[in-house]
C-alpha cells in the first residue's frame, strides 16, 4: 500500500509529539499550578486543551474522509490505482477487511512460494527462454504424462469416454461428497498403489477437490481453533497454509535430526506434547505424511505402531497424510497405516488418511483428493464440510474410467517407479560427485540435499543467503529448509521429477557453478 | 482404551454442532424426495423434486456446443494434445483465458452495460465456496452481516459455519412487496449497534432468492450509498443475473457504482457462478469478483481450497469467449425460462393460488395464505408436510428462507421436462380442489417429519444412477 501524503497539515497538530511544541504547553501549565488557580486550574486547563485537540483531530479526519478526490494533491497521479485512492482517503477512515485476510494478503514471506512466484516470472523453456528460471521446487511428475495422454487417445478411439461426458449426467447436482463409482474405483486404486495388502471401504471415504481442502476439512473437524497438531519437521510448507489459516489450528513442530536421518522418534514426540500442555495448549493430534515430504523416507511398520500407541495414550488423532504412496522407488516397501489397523485390538477411530491423484497420477489440475477414515461422526461432519471443494462431475467421470482400466494403471506403475528411480539415482549421483550429500529416501519427487557446507554463517540467515544465490545467479528455484521448519539449517529440497533426464547435467551445471563460488568465497 | 463412546467428544465443535444448518425443513424435504423420487415410467407416484433451483433447461444447447467443438474437451482427439498443459494446471490465479471468458461472459449477461476486470477474478468451490470465502476476508469470527429477509437457507451454512460469522435479518414483508427499505436497514444497524454486534456488511441476493424478482436501480443506489455512509462492505449474489425473463431489466450493482458519486469501490463485491445460469452445478464454477485489492489478493490465495478444474476452465475458456453462442444461449435461456414460467403460472392461476410476481429466478413464490387454518408458522409447516406426503411435491416452506410472515412458499419449475411439469399442476389442481371443498382442518400425515436416517442403509439401485439418468441426485443422499 502506498503511503498517504496529508495536504499541507501542521505536524504538531498530526502527531503530538512532546518536543519544543509540547514543552511551550507544559512550562505555563506548571506556572498554573504553582500560582493562582493551583491544582484546580493544573488539571482542568490541560483536560480542556487536550479535549479541544481531539475535537480538532476529529474535525480534520472526517473533513479528509468525505472528500475522495482531493483537488489540493497535484503530486499524485491522477491514474493512480483504485488502492491508492482508498488508501488517500481511507488511511484514516479504513474500511477493515477480516484480520486473516489481512494477515495472508500481505506478500508472502515463505521463501517455498517466493520461490513459486519467480518461477512463473521467468518460466524455464528449452528453445522459448533457456535462461530462465528452473522449477526444482514443486513436486510435480512430469515423467509419465506421454502414458497418461496415450490413454486418452486410445480411450476416446473406443468411446470409452466421450459417452460418459452425455451433459444430462453430469451437469446437475451431484452427491457433494464424491460420486459411488468414483469412491469404489479409487478404493481399488488405493489397494493397487499401496501394495496390495489392505483393502479400502468406499464408504470410509469422502472426496474434495484435492488433497488441500481434505487437509483443511479434517482439521475443521478434529481441532478447534487455537489447539494444536504435533507434525514432525521438516514438512511440507503448504501444511501451514492449510491447518493454520482458515481452521485456526496451530502446528508444533516436533524436530528430527540428520543423526537419524530425519525419522521420527517418539522421545521427540512426548518432549513435544508435554511441552504444549505446559504452554496450555491442547494437542488434538499428530500429523505425518508418509513418504515424508520434503525428506523421502518410510515410516516404518514398527514406528506406525508406536505412533499408534502414542495416540492411544494421549487420546488424539492420526492424520496421515500419504499423497506420495504410489511413488516409490527404492528397496523400502511402503506400508499404509490402514494396513497396520487390520487387527482387531487397534482403535480405528482415531485414524484418518489422506491421498490424492495430484502426485501419484500428476493429475493436479483436476483436483481429486480422498478423506478416508473409520470414524463414522468424522465421515458424516466430513460429508457436510465437502460441499465447499467437491470434485467436478466430469472429472469424476473421467478419472472413474482411467481408474477403471486396471492394466493401464498397473502398467503406469511399473514405469512411473522406473522412470522415477533413474532420475533419481542419477541426479543424487551427480550431486554426491560436486560433494553434496542427500538424506536416505526412498520415496517421492526429490531429494533433501546437505548443503550444510556451502553456507557461511552456519545459520538461517547463511541458509537464505544461499537459497537467494541459487534464485538469482544460477537460476534454479529449490527450496530451503527453513520453509520446510528444518532445524538444521542448510538442507534444501530439490525435485526432480520437473525435469527430464537429458535436461539434468544443465541443472547440475548450474548447482556446480554456485558450489564453486561458495568454496571459493570461502 | 480409546474414543469409543467417546467418538462424539474428541471431534470439533465445529463437527458436532448445527450450524450446517441441514436440519431445516428445506433440507427434510429434499429426504422425502430421496426415498422416493418421481421417475414417469418407474416410480410416477414418487415425490416431485421443486425444492431444488437447478435450471435444466438448456443442456440440448450445451451439448450441441460440446459436439462441435471438440477441440475445446481434452477428452477428445482434438484436443488432447492439450492435455499435457492442463492436467497438471494448479495455478491459483486460474487460466488467463478462462478469466478472461468469465469477465467476458459476466458483462455480456449485463447487457454490455459494465465490463469486467479478469484479473480481479477469483475462483471458489461453486457459489457455494464463493459466499464462504468472501466471509473469510470480509469479517472476523462474531462478526456480523446483514441480510434481507426472506433468503436462500443455506446462507446460514455457507455464510456462518465455519467462519464464525453472525447474520441479521432485515425483515420486509408482503405489505410493501418485500422491499428493503432504507428504514429498515437504518434500524436493524441501529440496533446491532447498541447490541454491541460489529456490523461488516450487508448481503444481498439480487435477482432475489426466493422471490424471483430483480431490484431496481434506485434501491441499489440507496442500498449502496447506506453501506458508503456506514463504511460497511457490499456482497451481491448475482448467480442468477442470466434468469431474468421479463422486464424490468437487470441492473447490476457493478453497473450502479459506476453511477454513484464518491462510492468506495474498496467495499463492492460480487459472487457469481455458472450452477444456476447456465445449469451447470455439477462443474463447480463458483466466482468471487472484488473491487478490493486486498480481497483480492488475499482471496486468490484461498481459492486452493476450491480450484476450478483445470479441465472445466479449459472447456470453459472456450465457450464463454464464443460470442454467437454466450448470445444465443443467453436469449433462449431467458425464452425458454418465460415460457415454462408462464405455463406454471397459468396452471397456479387455474386454482385460484397467487404468488409474487417476479421475473427472474428458477421458481416462484406462491401465496398459500387461504390453505392455511391460522396464520401461523406451525400451521404452514403442517400444510408443508401434506404437500410433501399426500401431493407428493417437494416445495420449501417461507420460514425455512426466515420469512417474517407464514403461508408464503418457494416452488422450482425449471429442473424437469414439460410432462414433469403437468404432473405437478395436476397434483396442485387436485389437492387445492380438495382443500377448498374440505370445511376445516387439513389432514394430519406425520407430527414430525424428522426422517431419521441413523443407520445408513440406503438403496444401492436407486442412488447409483446411470450416467443417462434424467434424474438428478440429490446432493443430500447420505447426510445425516
Amino acid at each position: 500500500m502506498t503511503q498517504t501524503r496529508k495536504p499541507a497539515p501542521k505536524p504538531e497538530a498530526q502527531n503530538p509529539s512532546f518536543s519544543t511544541s509540547g514543552m511551550k504547553l507544559i512550562v505555563p501549565l506548571q506556572g498554573v499550578v504553582q500560582g493562582r488557580g493551583g491544582l484546580l486550574l493544573g488539571t482542568l486547563v490541560p483536560c480542556a486543551l487536550f479535549y479541544f485537540l481531539q475535537l480538532y483531530l476529529k474535525r480534520r479526519r472526517s473533513s479528509d474522509a468525505t472528500c475522495a478526490t482531493p483537488p489540493s494533491e497535484p503530486a499524485l497521479p491522477r491514474t493512480s490505482s483504485r488502492s491508492n485512492l482508498s488508501a488517500r482517503a481511507g488511511s484514516i477512515s479504513r474500511v477493515r477487511i477480516s484480520r486473516l485476510a489481512s494477515q495472508i494478503s500481505r506478500p508472502d514471506d515463505s521463501l517455498y512460494y517466493v520461490g513459486l512466484d519467480r518461477v512463473s516470472i521467468d518460466p524455464f523453456h528449452a528453445l522459448h527462454n533457456p535462461h530462465g528460471v528452473i522449477q526444482l521446487g514443486l513436486s510435480d511428475n512430469k515423467l509419465c504424462f506421454d502414458l497418461i495422454g496415450e490413454w486418452f487417445a486410445r480411450s476416446l478411439e473406443g468411446s470409452v469416454v466421450s459417452t460418459s461426458l452425455s451433459i444430462n449426467g453430469i451437469a446437475p447436482y451431484q452427491t457433494f461428497d464424491g460420486m459411488m463409482e468414483l469412491k469404489m474405483a479409487l478404493s481399488d486404486f488405493m489397494h493397487q498403489v499401496m501394495g496390495e495388502s489392505v483393502k479400502f471401504d468406499p464408504s470410509n471415504m469422502v472426496l474434495t477437490a484435492g488433497a488441500t481442502p481434505a487437509i483443511e476439512i479434517l482439521s475443521f473437524c478434529l481441532a478447534d481453533h487455537g489447539n494444536a497438531f504435533l507434525v514432525p519437521t521438516p514438512y511440507y510448507p503448504g501444511f501451514d497454509r492449510d491447518v493454520r489459516w482458515r481452521p485456526g489450528v496451530d502446528l508444533i513442530p516436533v524436530h528430527c535430526r540428520s543423526a537419524d536421518n530425519f525419522n521420527l522418534n517418539i522421545t521427540a514426540l512426548e518432549q513435544a506434547y508435554s511441552q504444549a500442555r505446559k504452554r496450555g495448549v491442547k494437542v488434538r493430534g499428530i500429523l505425518i505424511s508418509n513418504p515424508s515430504n520434503p525428506v523421502g523416507n518410510i515410516m516404518t511398520q514398527d514406528m506406525l505402531y508406536s505412533l499408534l500407541d502414542f495416540a492411544e495414550e494421549k487420546n488424539i488423532h492420526i492424520i496421515a497424510d500419504e499423497v506420495f504412496a504410489g511413488s516409490t522407488y527404492g528397496s523400502e516397501k511402503f506400508v499404509s497405516i490402514a494396513e497396520i489397523l487390520d487387527s482387531d485390538y487397534i482403535d480405528k477411530s482415531r485414524v484418518h488418511i489422506i491421498y490424492g491423484l495430484s502426485k501419484d497420477l500428476s493429475l493436479a489440475g483436476f483436483r481429486v483428493g480422498v478423506i478416508y477414515s473409520f470414524n463414522d461422526s468424522v465421515l458424516a461432519a466430513a460429508k457436510k464440510l465437502s460441499r465447499f471443494s467437491s470434485i467436478s462431475a466430469p472429472t469424476q467421470r473421467l478419472v472413474t474410467s482411467m481408474l477403471s482400466d486396471k492394466r493401464f494403471i498397473r502398467e503406469y506403475f511399473e514405469t512411473n517407479r522406473k522412470r522415477i528411480r533413474q532420475v533419481h539415482d542419477e541426479f543424487v549421483d551427480c550431486l554426491s560427485k560436486l560433494g553434496i550429500k542427500c538424506a536416505k529416501s526412498s520415496a517421492g519427487m526429490f531429494c533433501w540435499a546437505d548443503m550444510s557446507g556451502l553456507i557461511r554463517p552456519y545459520s538461517e540467515k547463511g541458509e537464505i543467503e544461499l537459497w537467494e544465490k541459487f534464485l538469482s545467479v544460477a537460476k534454479i528455484n529449490i527450496t530451503p529448509g527453513s520453509s520446510c521448519h528444518c532445524i538444521e539449517p542448510g538442507w534444501f529440497r530439490i525435485c526432480f521429477t520437473t525435469i527430464t533426464l537429458e535436461e539434468i547435467p544443465l541443472v547440475i551445471e548450474r548447482i556446480r557453478r554456485v558450489v564453486e563460488s561458495c568454496k571459493s568465497s570461502s | 482404551m480409546g474414543f469409543g463412546g467417546n467418538s462424539q467428544q474428541l471431534l470439533s465443535k465445529i463437527a458436532t454442532n448445527d450450524k450446517h444448518g441441514e436440519n431445516s425443513p428445506y433440507f427434510d424435504g429434499w429426504k422425502a424426495y430421496d426415498r422416493n423420487p418421481f421417475h414417469p415410467k418407474n416410480n410416477p407416484q414418487g415425490v416431485i423434486q421443486m425444492g431444488l433451483a437447478e435450471n435444466q433447461l438448456c443442456f440440448d444447447l450445451i451439448e450441441e456446443w460440446i459436439r462441435n467443438n471438440p477441440k475445446a474437451s481434452i477428452c477428445t482427439p482434438e484436443g488432447v494434445h492439450q492435455f499435457r498443459n492442463i492436467a497438471n494446471f494448479q495455478d491459483y490465479h486460474g487460466l488467463q483465458k478462462f478469466r478472461n471468458a468469465m469477465a467476458n461472459f459476466m458483462s455480456k449477461v449485463r447487457g454490455g452495460r459494465v465490463r469486467f476486470d479478469p484479473d480481479r477474478i477469483l475462483m471458489s468451490g461453486g457459489a457455494t465456496g464463493a459466499n464462504e470465502l468472501i466471509m473469510f476476508c470480509l469479517a472476523d469470527p462474531g462478526d456480523a452481516f446483514m441480510i434481507p429477509t426472506p433468503f436462500y437457507p443455506g446462507f446460514v451454512r455457507d455464510l456462518c459455519w465455519r467462519t464464525g460469522v453472525k447474520l441479521i435479518p432485515v425483515h420486509s414483508d408482503s405489505s410493501n412487496n418485500f422491499k428493503i427499505t432504507r428504514e429498515a436497514l437504518e434500524e436493524a444497524y441501529k440496533k446491532a449497534k447498541e447490541d454491541n454486534i460489529n456490523v461488516k456488511g450487508l448481503l444481498i441476493t439480487n435477482p432475489s432468492n426466493p422471490l424471483g424478482t430483480t431490484l431496481d436501480k434506485d434501491t441499489l443506489k440507496s442500498l449502496v450509498s447506506f453501506i458508503n455512509e456506514k463504511n460497511i462492505h457490499l456482497v451481491c449474489d448475482e448467480i442468477y443475473a442470466a434468469t431474468v425473463f421479463s422486464s424490468p431489466n437487470y441492473v447490476s450493482v457493478a453497473e450502479v457504482i459506476q453511477e454513484v458519486e464518491h462510492c468506495k469501490r474498496d467495499l463492492i463485491h460480487i459472487i457469481y457462478s455458472l450452477s444456476k445460469d447456465m445449469g451447470f452445478p455439477g462443474f463447480r464454477v463458483g466466482i468471487v469478483y472484488s473491487f478490493n485489492d486486498e480481497v483480492v489478493n488475499c482471496g486468490r490465495k484461498m481459492s486452493s481450497f476450491g480450484l476450478v478444474c483445470s479441465q472445466t476452465q479449459h472447456m470453459l475458456a472456450s465457450m464463454l469467449s464464443d460470442e454467437n453462442f454466450v448470445t444465443t444461449f443467453i436469449e433462449e435461456n431467458s425464452r425458454r425460462l418465460k415460457k415454462r414460467h408462464d405455463k406454471f403460472m397459468k396452471g397456479l392461476e387455474e386454482v385460484n393460488i397467487t404468488r409474487f410476481p417476479s421475473n427472474a429466478g428458477l421458481f416462484c413464490w406462491m401465496n398459500l395464505k387461504s390453505l392455511l387454518k391460522e396464520p401461523t408458522f406451525e400451521d404452514e409447516l403442517k400444510l408443508w408436510r401434506v404437500i410433501i406426503h399426500e401431493v407428493k411435491l417437494n416445495v420449501s416452506p417461507g420460514s425455512s428462507f426466515n420469512c417474517s410472515e407464514p403461508g408464503w412458499f418457494r416452488v422450482c419449475f425449471a429442473n424437469m421436462d414439460d410432462e414433469t411439469v403437468d404432473v405437478a399442476l395436476n397434483r396442485i389442481r387436485a389437492f387445492v380442489g380438495r382443500e377448498t371443498k374440505k370445511p376445516v382442518g387439513i389432514k394430519r400425515w406425520q407430527q414430525n417429519l424428522r426422517l431419521n436416517f441413523s443407520s445408513r442403509i440406503f438403496d444401492e439401485t436407486t442412488v447409483i444412477m446411470s450416467p443417462h439418468s434424467p434424474i438428478p441426485t440429490s446432493p443430500l443422499v447420505r447426510a445425516t
